[in-house]
């Protein structure tokens, strides 16, 4: 199955990758014309300096060359020819332009968002996946929109780009008739994970496709313990983009060496789950010092289930699981009600208990 | 045709006035730091912005050298991610505004244009020491911006997220705004000299073309850089005030920033190419000792590419978001500029065609530029087509283009001219066979570096990339580009050293080491005077009538030769020859 892993990979030319989409070979054509009437008048040009520069090199000092009589005819045919070869050009850009970047009526919608620096898929279903999964030979429409700054949507092996902005829809389209993974880059310069904010078109069989939707792919972590299933997260959900769980500190504080320990400038005090959700869902709300706010939110992006795998997480790597963030599920998971968490009360906790959200709560 | 002896008889006959012997030049005279530093002098001015921008171009350079050392390895290099992005937004931010932008109009024209005209200075002497002063202002607030941290943006500060950065925007806004006012000045100086003191006989046909690209460039910049001024204003607003005018949370539209920003640009791109083309038919005319073909088609189509200028910006924005139909509009014009770029190269091939072409150092320099400049040209063509652009906006293939027509293109010309002016400026011969080298390693080490850049860009490599780990199959690409950036970089530090090494042991110019018939050449002594002219000339011919000035043959077209210029060469011509075996041309007889 196709996925690009060196220079010279099936289907790529020296200037081209290989084409993924259906439109792909129509700009290529353009390309590849524009391309090659350029090498011819370069290499042109060049025969033309190296030529007349021997041809004509000064013989003696005292040369005089006789002033040349200049020809209209000549002025003008390469004033004339030059513009017809342009104007042929423009028309087949515009051309292969509108031709290339009006989506088919019946194309699949998939919403894009875009944010620093990574990339969330909506699907119709309301599946959000961070990797654009779809079917071979189906058009598939992409109405794309920013969290914060510029970015650009671009996937070279399908010749399709656009910027991604914050307070309007843009749109790109393809179909992809080749099974394979296909490289999606940001392409608008959005900051420090700017190269890091890649991603992947998957494109699968039909039957595949829609396992996928019913499935989430595999993100639903339904056989998961808690504590795995919020390392996935971890990785899935892109918040390795900003945090370490080594101890290191990045755009975000590392997720090592925090839990239960006191919080500056908050009246609950401690790092516990609460915290986590609160920074899950509104981020913005408190910044851990010497840091920026650079977090979005996430709320609508992770259910309850997932904060509470991630709390699980942070807990196994700070040492502090409990036997529930270990415990497959399947059975009635004792921690499972973060859904109605609220924030604890006064002074640190000991962090080796399980806050336990049975004890009366008031929020923050 | 007169004989040697009769020259040696001119020359010693020739009698300067007292006190104007050609040891009294600009150059020594008036002595005294402060002299300097407030001096009118048009020459002076030149070469203070001369050292200014060459410090500029040094620290750009090293920011580049930089950019291109992170890239050698996946994964940190050099340096992390937030320092890569400040290196290579300081990198354009140096290289455009403090160095390209002023770079040929500031040094070259301001030393050239009065003397090529016949005049003493320009209209207004000490509006041109206070755009120097005003450039020097700015410089100074993007520096102290540069050590509070720089500004990681890019050099084109797209809104929201220059609105939002943590970094010394602000500064660095302000910095540009107020060097804006350098160049709207030294615009307006130029075209009112141009228009109101030239010499008796020097008519707009026979301007040299050198003079037709300032004149066109001074429209741009009077019309343009008022936009970029107001866009830093706004930008400076929008991150003190909130004013949401870019902030789509209050209100505003992010992609109308890259309208204003564009909008002036897109013009600044011939502010920086136009001057080029001058030095370009200079070079081409003199070391062809031809006249350059088609005098009026490129002196016309310089005007006509500063006038379209204003209207493509929108090209940079295909996929911004902006209305297709705008798209289509800006891309046929974008055609449309492309023709008289064209025209002027084939222009200047046929200016060899029955010439007799010298390849010294600046010929080669131009010689290299007329190979460059083609090829950023016809890649502009192939990102202004829609279709193509899409998949090649934001890529290297976009930075390799501007850096062809820039550094391949402009800087190239740069080098050209100043190798070739350089007698006429500093009473000394550089070394001619480093100033070869110094081609050919400039050469070969630019297309090395940027070619390569080409494919990585069509091949899906976007710009502004601190890593590329989703392709790491490039890296022997980008590592064939960052070798060919130190040989580049060699090449430049060799003309530096040729450069100051002329300055202490350099052979002394004559008046006229090329043989070419502008005034500069033909009646000022290598330095100049300090009011350039003894006299003001009477100009009898036009600017590459070699034929007529230097002696016809017998085979000429039958005028008689221009008088013997009343002002003697610095050297006796038959004393002086090239330390590569090379013979000068002889003097007028």
């Amino acid at each position: 199955m196709y996925e690009r892993t060196e220079f010279w990979t099936e289907g790529a030319s020296l200037w081209l990758p290989p084409q993924g989409s259906t439109t792909a070979h129509e700009i290529d054509a353009l390309f590849n014309f524009i391309l090659w009437t350029s090498t011819v008048l370069t290499i042109g040009v060049a025969v033309g300096i190296v030529y007349l520069a021997w041809r004509y090199r000064r013989r003696s000092p005292a040369d005089r060359p006789v002033p040349v009589k200049e020809s209209k005819a000549l002025e003008l045919s390469w004033s004339i020819i030059p513009t017809l070869l342009v104007l042929v050009v423009f028309f087949w850009g515009f051309r292969a332009y509108v031709g290339t970047s009006i989506p088919p009526v019946d194309a699949y919608v998939v919403n894009v968002k875009g944010q620093k620096w990574f990339w969330t898929f909506e699907y119709p279903t309301g599946l959000n996946t961070d990797e654009l999964v779809v079917p071979e030979g189906q058009p598939v429409k992409l109405v794309m929109t920013s969290q914060d700054v510029l970015h650009s949507f671009y996937v070279p092996e399908f010749r399709i780009k656009m910027d991604v902005l914050p307070n309007r829809y843009t749109y790109v389209w393809f179909n992809a008739p080749a099974r394979g993974v296909y490289q999606i880059v940001c392409t608008e310069y959005c900051g420090t994970g700017h190269s890091n904010m890649g991603g992947h078109i998957r494109v699968v069989g039909r039957d595949e496709f829609y396992e996928f939707l019913r499935t989430g792919g595999g993100d639903a972590g339904a056989d998961l313990p808690p504590a795995e299933y919020g390392e996935q997260l971890y990785t899935s959900k892109r918040c390795n983009t900003c945090h370490t769980v080594d101890g290191t500190s990045a755009t975000g504080p590392s997720w090592l060496g925090i839990w239960g320990q006191p919080r500056p400038g908050s009246t609950s005090g401690v790092v516990d789950d609460n915290y986590i959700r609160e920074s899950v869902l509104d981020p913005a709300a408190f910044i851990a010092p010497g840091f920026q706010p650079q977090m979005p939110s996430y709320e609508g992006q992770l259910d309850d289930r997932a904060i509470g795998a991630i709390a699980a997480y942070i807990r196994q790597i700070n040492g502090a699981a409990t036997p529930a963030d270990l415990a497959p599920p399947g059975g009635a998971a004792p921690a499972d009600t973060l859904g109605t968490a609220d924030a604890p009360e006064g002074g640190a906790g000991d962090p080796s208990e399980p806050v336990g959200l049975d004890e009366a709560q008031q929020n923050e | 045709m007169a004989t040697t002896s009769q020259a040696a008889t001119a020359v010693a006959t020739a009698a300067y006035p007292p006190g104007h012997e050609p040891v009294h030049n600009y150059l020594k005279e008036p002595k005294g730091i402060k002299s300097w530093l407030l001096t009118v002098d048009h020459k002076r001015i030149g070469i203070m912005y001369l050292i200014s921008v060459a410090v500029a171009f040094a620290i750009g350079g090293i920011l580049a050298l930089l950019v291109r050392a992170e890239l050698f390895t996946l994964g940190p290099t050099l340096m992390e991610a937030d320092t890569y992005n400040r290196v290579f937004t300081m990198h354009g931010i140096v290289m455009v505004f403090a160095f390209i932008i002023p770079s040929i109009m500031a040094t070259l024209g301001n030393f050239l244009l009065p003397i090529m005209i016949g005049a003493k200075d320009v209209a207004f002497p000490r509006l041109n020491l206070a755009s120097l002063y005003i450039y020097w202002l700015g410089m100074l607030f993007a520096l102290s911006s540069v050590v509070t941290g720089g500004v990681d943006t890019g050099w084109t500060f797209y809104t929201p997220y220059s609105k939002e950065t943590g970094t010394f925007v602000l500064m660095m806004g302000l910095g540009v705004f107020i060097a804006g006012f350098s160049s709207i000045l030294t615009g307006l100086n130029f075209i009112v000299t141009i228009h109101k003191m030239r010499a008796p006989g020097m008519t707009w046909n026979r301007l040299p073309l050198f003079l037709w690209s300032v004149y066109a460039t001074s429209i741009v910049q009077i019309l343009a850089t008022p936009v970029i001024g107001i866009t830093m204003v706004l930008l400076a607003l929008e991150r003190a005030l909130s004013i949401g005018i870019f902030d789509p949370a209050l209100g505003g539209d992010p992609v109308l920033f890259q309208h204003f920003f564009w909008f002036y640009s897109h013009p600044a791109v011939y502010i920086m190419i136009l001057p080029a083309f001058g030095i370009i038919s200079e070079l081409m005319g003199t070391f062809s000792r031809q006249k350059v073909y088609g005098y009026r088609a490129v002196a016309l189509s310089s005007l006509a590419i500063a006038l379209l200028g204003f209207l493509v910006w929108g090209h940079h924005m295909f996929t911004s978001g902006q209305s297709p139909l705008s798209s289509v509009v800006f891309s046929m014009i974008s055609f449309l500029i492309g023709v008289p770029s064209g025209i002027k190269v084939f222009n200047w091939l046929a200016t060899m065609f029955r010439g007799s072409v010298w390849l010294q150092t600046p010929m080669l320099y131009a010689l290299s530029f007329l190979f460059q400049f083609t090829i950023g040209g016809v890649t502009g063509i192939m990102v202004g087509a829609l279709a193509a652009d899409i998949h090649l906006h934001d890529t290297y293939f976009v930075v390799s283009h501007f850096h062809y027509v820039m550094m391949g293109g402009t800087v190239v010309s740069l080098l050209g001219g100043l190798h070739y002016w350089w007698p006429k400026m500093t009473g000394r011969l550089y070394n001619e066979r480093l100033g070869k080298l110094s081609a050919l390693l400039v050469f070969l080490g630019f297309n090395m570096t940027f070619f390569v850049q080409f494919i990585m860009g069509s091949q899906g490599m976007p710009r502004r990339y601190y890593d590329y780990p989703d392709m790491p199959w490039m890296q022997p690409l980008h590592q064939l580009s960052t070798v060919g950036s130190w040989i580049l970089g060699l090449g430049l530090l060799v003309v530096l050293v040729n450069g100051l090494w002329s300055l202490r042991r350099g052979k002394l110019a004559p008046g006229n080491p090329w043989g070419a018939v502008t005034l500069e050449w033909s009646y000022c002594t290598s330095p100049p005077d300090p009011h350039n002219f003894h006299r003001t000339p009477l100009v009898t011919h036009g600017p590459y009538d070699f034929h007529a000035v230097l002696g016809g043959d017998g085979a000429g077209d039958g005028h008689d030769p221009a008088p013997i210029p009343d002002v003697a060469v610095g050297a006796p011509q038959e004393s002086v020859s090239v330390e590569d075996g090379t013979t000068q041309p002889t003097q007028p007889k």
